[in-house]
């Protein structure tokens, strides 16, 4: 079986897997990492999602094969050590969770939303995160996290 | 054919037992490792067991005061998203006056109903049978903490007050914390149920506030952790695959092809006992990966006997409905003269046809189970572990214990978060599937449930149809109500998801009034979808008012208010029915916040519902315009809701929200469709659902009232698609008869 070099989380990594297995199966089954979520497999709900060289990307349909000596970052890999990372500080004084379930991949994208565009309108917010379905629908609570988290970056950079 | 289908039967048949529970004296108290205080609840199970008072030392546990300080409070009851490990907890605390921020909410270790009472949640029931029983739990640790202090300060119990997590005298600066106290608190009296005296509402520091999720650091961090992330030492991961058409039985398979797939560790085919909700035929792959077991299922080649296997169709189910006249065959409610008002011809009478689909619970974590069957040794018998997401731990070991001959005590069962269920997860075949690859791979086994398996292979909300008819007088009064219901019976046997509820409103509150129900056959299992019968009556039933007050020339809110009478208990003694003066109430407040009235542009209109479910009181106003291509935008949803005193008002508003956002989506977009017993959507790109750009504003307002505080997880949920539809037919002069939206023209 191949073995590929992929850098998770800031640490190399070895994963051996057919090249075809799908980057999320790598991470939950071969390399213990279950945060990021098999929701549909097809790309349609962003559980999954996790960033590839900081890019949002849906996991459950991109080959590990193809991630050979990329980086990829995924919710467990999000905070700064013992640092939560501001929307997941958000996510927590907002009490956006219901089920929870979709929420690292919510939180994902958000992040990278964040990275491109640090004081996003509503419009915004919709349209980056409409690739995210939440089945609790914790809608609202998402956009007022990200929000949030937006002016607490934007208050620490002040500061 | 049933006579009157009691509402309360048929809400608490899938969780609760027949039998009643009663509290039984239930506290006693042992030391615990570690110099622990530990209360013990001795209340009646879930399951048919005879309740027994707890003794010795192998007691149940609620409270812990770990010697660092922390409280250790129990979670009983399964989370699925529905914030119960939050809120139940909060009432212990509450009690004990501990400090919020010294509380660690762990799940009960163990089903044991004898120990732990219910550990069952559904029905919206959870905080309405556990409140009681928390404030019992915190009230009793609290005293004894009390009693403890009063010995080590040597001070009269009486001036000793718990707050914050310490004892303090009122009349100095004196205090003692609740870790000093633990291990000499252990020791004291029980006090007796009936001496226990419950803190008044208005000293509440905690229950009203709000909290946010105990998990939610967890959750945030990718440490939560549901069933499907369940890995354990030497586990295979498996797949089963089923018939498409439930029913179906296998007459072969190439499963020897399937072992020398890579990845792939053994097939098995497997014979099921034909029960739907515990074993039906199918090939179970089990492999080194997810991944590995789900592609070689692809190359499955399966011949199934389809001979006694579900033939369903929509397409005929709809064409027989469409058949169907004002009345059913079989009359469920009647009293008074409908007839007589149907028939004056003083009267306007209206008569409309109402439609609704088929849906899946889309639970966003498919099912899964892990299970590990260790066979016994000498000596030893076998033994089952399972690491389980399921609104019942409870009744999911009492149907493996049946099923494999096990005693209680050869089980160990974890029952996990659970990422959404919404009904789903009472049902344990995937826990029988996942028992029956472990058995026959010698391993455990974590069984995962494609996106598909669980979207083909649900306990469907079911669809149906409904014929109304109304009269309203010539001074636009409701003369007569007719509501026949056009629903499915499995076998011979109506679904008891469908037809007729006595309580239901307006069928109860009607002077003339008749309910009536035509099945027909469908194979294709229904079960409880959040908030079930309710989620589909409150449409066809407050559209319908709102159709009635639009012929009559009346304002929908006076209508309303005027169809409820006087104030009164629609069941007398019974708290859990319907008051038409809290009906009225939360209507009242929904009109006002949502500005009921108000003009609007053209295209742009206000619709409002009223319904009662879960014994929950909701009305909602929704602010909605359609622009020229059918477009729809829901603006806002105002909620008006009486649950009584609010546990967490976080967790409150939540549910609500979700609620709201979720019943659209369903009416927006979703619908399941079968044919020759198939069923058709098998995934999200077949499925639409509501993204984050249609998601409303939605404005929530609690009637906190003095009755006790009952559940969130569903009734919100009812009232949004009539509100939704009657608002649209404002703003566009047409009448939405059918969900999904998208089956009629709009798009959201």
């Amino acid at each position: 079986m191949p073995k590929f070099s992929i850098t998770v989380n800031g640490a190399d990594a070895q994963v051996d897997a057919p090249d075809d297995m799908p980057l999320l199966w790598a991470l939950r089954d071969l390399m213990g990492l279950t945060g990021s979520k098999y929701g549909c497999g097809i790309g349609q709900c962003g559980a999954c999602t996790v960033h590839l060289n900081g890019a949002p990307v849906r996991s459950c349909l991109l080959p590990v094969g193809q991630v050979s000596g990329q980086a990829i970052t995924t919710i467990e890999g999000l905070a700064d050590g013992d640092a939560l990372h501001a929307l997941q500080q958000a996510w927590i004084e907002k009490d956006v969770a219901q089920c929870g379930y979709c929420q690292s991949g919510q939180i994902m994208s958000a992040a990278a939303l964040l990275q491109s565009n640090p004081e996003p309108t509503d419009a915004d917010i919709d349209a980056a995160m409409a690739g995210n379905y939440c089945r609790c629908g914790t809608y609202i609570r998402i956009r007022e996290a990200i929000h949030a988290a937006a002016m607490s970056v934007d208050a620490a950079a002040a500061k | 054919m049933s006579a009157l289908i009691d509402p309360r039967r048929v809400l608490d048949a899938p969780l609760v037992s027949s039998e009643q529970t009663t509290r039984r004296d239930f506290l006693k108290i042992s030391g615990v490792m570690g110099g622990g205080l530990m209360l013990a609840a001795a209340v009646p199970g879930w399951t048919q067991t005879t309740p027994q008072l707890v003794g010795g030392g192998d007691l149940n546990a609620y409270v812990q005061i770990k010697p660092d300080g922390s409280i250790v409070i129990y979670s009983g009851s399964p989370e699925m998203g529905q914030g119960i490990a939050t809120s139940l907890p909060m009432i212990v605390a509450e009690e004990m006056g501990a400090d919020w921020a010294d509380v660690v909410v762990q799940q009960t270790p163990e089903v044991n109903t004898e120990r732990y009472g219910r550990q069952s949640t559904g029905g919206s029931y959870t905080v309405y049978l556990n409140w009681q029983l928390m404030r019992e739990m915190g009230a009793s640790a609290r005293e004894m903490l009390i009693s403890a202090a009063a010995i080590v300060m040597e001070l009269p119990r009486d001036e000793l007050q718990a707050e914050d997590s310490r004892v303090r005298h009122l009349f100095s600066n004196r205090s003692r914390s609740f870790a000093e106290l633990a291990s000499l608190a252990q020791d004291q009296p029980i006090p007796a149920k009936a001496d226990l005296v419950f803190r008044a509402r208005e000293d509440y520091r905690i229950i009203g506030t709000s909290k946010s999720q105990v998990d939610s650091f967890d959750i945030v961090t990718g440490q939560g952790d549901f069933g499907i992330d369940t890995r354990v030492p030497n586990m295979l991961y498996g797949s089963y695959t089923k018939c498409p058409a439930v029913g179906g039985k296998i007459v072969e398979a190439n499963i020897e092809d399937i072992k020398t797939l890579p990845g792939v560790v053994d097939a098995y085919i497997v014979r099921g006992n034909g029960n739907v909700r515990e074993l039906l035929d199918g090939v179970g792959i089990v492999g080194t990966s997810t991944w590995a077991v789900f592609t070689a299922r692809k190359a499955l080649q399966i011949r199934w006997d389809e001979s006694q296997a579900s033939k369903d169709s929509w397409t005929d189910f709809a064409e027989f409905a469409e058949k169907q006249g004002d009345t059913g065959a079989a009359v469920l409610f009647e009293q008074g003269d409908v007839d007589t008002a149907l028939q004056d011809p003083s009267n306007t009478v209206i008569s409309s046809f109402y439609e609704y689909p088929y849906l899946t619970h889309l639970c966003l974590e498919p099912m899964n189970c892990t299970a590990h069957f260790q066979p016994g040794k000498a000596g030893v018998k076998d033994h089952l572990e399972m690491w389980l997401p399921t609104q019942s731990g409870p009744g999911f070991k009492t149907l493996a214990q049946q099923r494999y001959g096990l005693d209680a005590d050869q089980l160990s069962i974890h029952v996990k978060r659970m990422g959404g269920s919404f009904g789903r997860r009472t049902s344990g075949e995937y826990m029988c599937e996942a028992i029956e690859l472990s058995k026959l791979s010698g391993r455990p086994v974590k069984l995962t449930w494609s996106r598909e398996d669980s979207m083909r292979h649900d306990y469907f909300r079911e669809g149906g149809f409904c014929r109304l008819r109304g009269a309203m007088t010539a001074d636009g009064k409701l003369a007569a109500w007719e509501e026949h219901t056009i629903g499915t019976a499995v076998g011979s046997e109506p679904s008891r998801w469908t037809g007729v509820r006595a309580g239901s409103f307006p069928l109860a509150t009607s002077a003339h009034a008749r309910g009536s129900l035509t099945t027909f056959r469908m194979d294709t299992p229904s079960g409880p979808w959040r908030a079930p019968f309710s989620n589909t009556h409150a449409f066809v039933s407050q559209c319908f008012i709102h159709e009635l007050a639009e012929a009559a020339g009346r304002d929908h809110v006076e209508l309303l208010i005027e169809m409820m009478g006087e104030p009164r208990w629609l069941e007398p003694g019974n708290f859990r029915a319907m008051n038409t003066g809290r009906a009225v109430g939360v209507i009242k407040l929904a009109a006002e916040k949502g500005g009921w009235g108000r003009p609007m542009p053209a295209g742009r209109g206000l619709g409002i519902a009223f319904y009662f479910c879960h014994a929950a009181h909701v009305a909602e106003l929704a602010e909605v315009s359609v622009d020229d291509e059918g477009k729809v935008t829901v603006h806002k949803v105002t909620a008006a809701v009486d649950v009584g005193p609010i546990i967490n008002r976080s967790g409150a508003l939540n549910q609500v929200q979700g609620s709201i956002i979720d019943g659209y989506s369903a009416m927006a977009g979703q619908k399941i469709t079968m044919e020759n017993g198939r069923i058709q959507q098998t995934n999200l790109d077949q499925y639409p659902v509501l993204r984050i750009d249609a998601a409303p504003q939605v404005d929530v307002h609690f009637i906190e009232s003095d009755f006790d505080p009952t559940g969130l997880g569903e009734p919100g949920l009812p009232p949004l698609a009539p509100a939704v539809a009657n608002a649209m037919f404002v703003a566009t002069g047409r009448r939405v008869r059918a969900m999904p939206l998208f089956d009629q023209g709009f798009s959201v």
